[in-house]
């Protein structure tokens, strides 16, 4: 995560993060080993479906990165940067809140777009000079 | 250091625990208790065997969810220290430590170390609370509060709600634990209004949930990682008993 989805992110590291993270899934379903019993009082299990948690976080996290081709607050894209290496922002296509449904193990998510609407203030890019 | 562990094991609440022994080889003396069993439970899990279920949280003395009979004595040997804080450059190389869970009617064993605690939150939501409206937070000068009232107030606060105390007791009494929660509150006036319902209601859940009576026998001050002072339980008797005259028809 820090290496490929971290302070600043490409669409080429971004594929190999996420290609990652799914090979340690696959490995953590194949070969996860929860000590304890079903039957009784087990913080071991707790323990394991909370690594399995954020490995989905993870893969989640990456897949939006990489849809939202722009830098905008705390994603900066390799790619969208000003020719000063400041963020670049596209509002145009990417005025919209992400909001991904999540279809099982394996499936990809589906984005469902929340448009930002700004009615009291202009939509404008912040000069930190 | 190298240390033998002699530690109650039991699956659950109904079923019949025993000790089991295992030996540690590699104990750095810088380790806490807790981060001792961290490493036998590691060793226990690559060895595909189950681990030991102990509670933990903050691991720095405040939250009072580590929970455990230590050589006999709750939270260990140490004086005014979690289980947590207790470091292992305080036990000798070659010793055999005997760990064992909180024993008491009201905290049911649930696997290994780990209690049942929820007696004390029942306690807690009989009383332990100031449901007086405010309003919006006071100067810190509006309501003056005697320092000598406000130092005893503070140190009946302390109290981290572990159940050492109950622990200690060969009554299982929670007398320590509620008697700090009713002077904490009766100390200062926000929380004196309410003291003489508070009093009778957390006795009573007390009771209810299968403490034992109380008969100075003290070893819950001695236990207690916080240094709570039986002092606390003569303001609770005191509470207690005048409030008890006439409760039933003006506060119940």
């Amino acid at each position: 995560m820090w290496e490929y989805c971290g302070m600043s992110r490409s669409e080429e590291g971004l594929k190999k993060g996420l290609g990652m993270i799914r090979e340690l899934q696959e490995e953590f379903y194949k070969d996860v080993f929860v000590p304890g019993h079903n039957d009784e009082y087990n913080p071991e299990l707790e323990k394991a479906l909370r690594v399995a948690d954020f490995l989905e976080l993870g893969e989640l996290m990456m897949i939006d990165a990489m849809d939202r081709n722009e830098s905008c607050g705390g994603h900066f894209r390799e790619e969208y940067q000003t020719p000063e290496g400041e963020a670049l922002r596209r509002d145009a296509e990417y005025t919209y809140v992400s909001a991904w449904e999540y279809k099982g193990r394996g499936q990809e998510p589906i984005l469902h777009k929340e448009d930002l609407v700004f009615e009291n203030v202009e939509l404008k890019t912040r000069s930190y000079k | 250091m190298k240390l033998t562990l002699k530690i109650w094991r039991q699956s659950s609440p109904s079923a019949k625990g025993k000790f089991e022994t295992y030996q540690m080889d590699k104990v750095s003396e810088h380790m806490s208790f807790l981060e001792m069993l961290d490493v036998l439970n590691e060793d226990l899990v690559q060895k595909k065997e189950e681990p030991v279920v102990f509670e933990h949280d903050c691991r720095e003395g405040i939250c009072g969810t580590c929970s455990m009979v230590i050589n006999g004595h709750p939270h260990g040997p140490m004086q005014r220290t979690t289980a947590c804080q207790l470091h292992m450059r305080h036990f000798h190389d070659g010793e055999t430590i005997t760990i064992e869970p909180f024993r008491a009617k009201a905290f049911p064993v649930m696997k290994d170390l780990a209690v049942d605690r929820s007696a004390f939150d029942k306690i807690i939501q009989a009383g332990g609370y100031v449901s007086v409206n405010t309003g919006q937070a006071q100067d810190a000068n509006a309501i003056p509060v005697e320092k000598d009232q406000a130092s005893q107030a503070m140190d009946a606060a302390e109290c981290i709600g572990c159940g050492g105390c109950v622990a200690a007791c060969p009554n299982a009494s929670a007398m320590l634990f509620v008697s700090a929660k009713v002077s904490h509150l009766a100390l200062l006036p926000q929380g004196e209004v309410e003291t003489a319902r508070r009093a009778q209601r957390m006795v009573q859940v007390m009771d209810e949930e299968g403490f034992g009576m109380c008969s100075n026998i003290t070893a819950c001050e001695a236990e207690c990682p916080k240094g709570i002072s039986i002092t606390n339980i003569a303001r609770l008797n005191r509470e207690y008993l005048s409030s008890g005259i006439g409760y039933d028809h003006e506060v119940k």
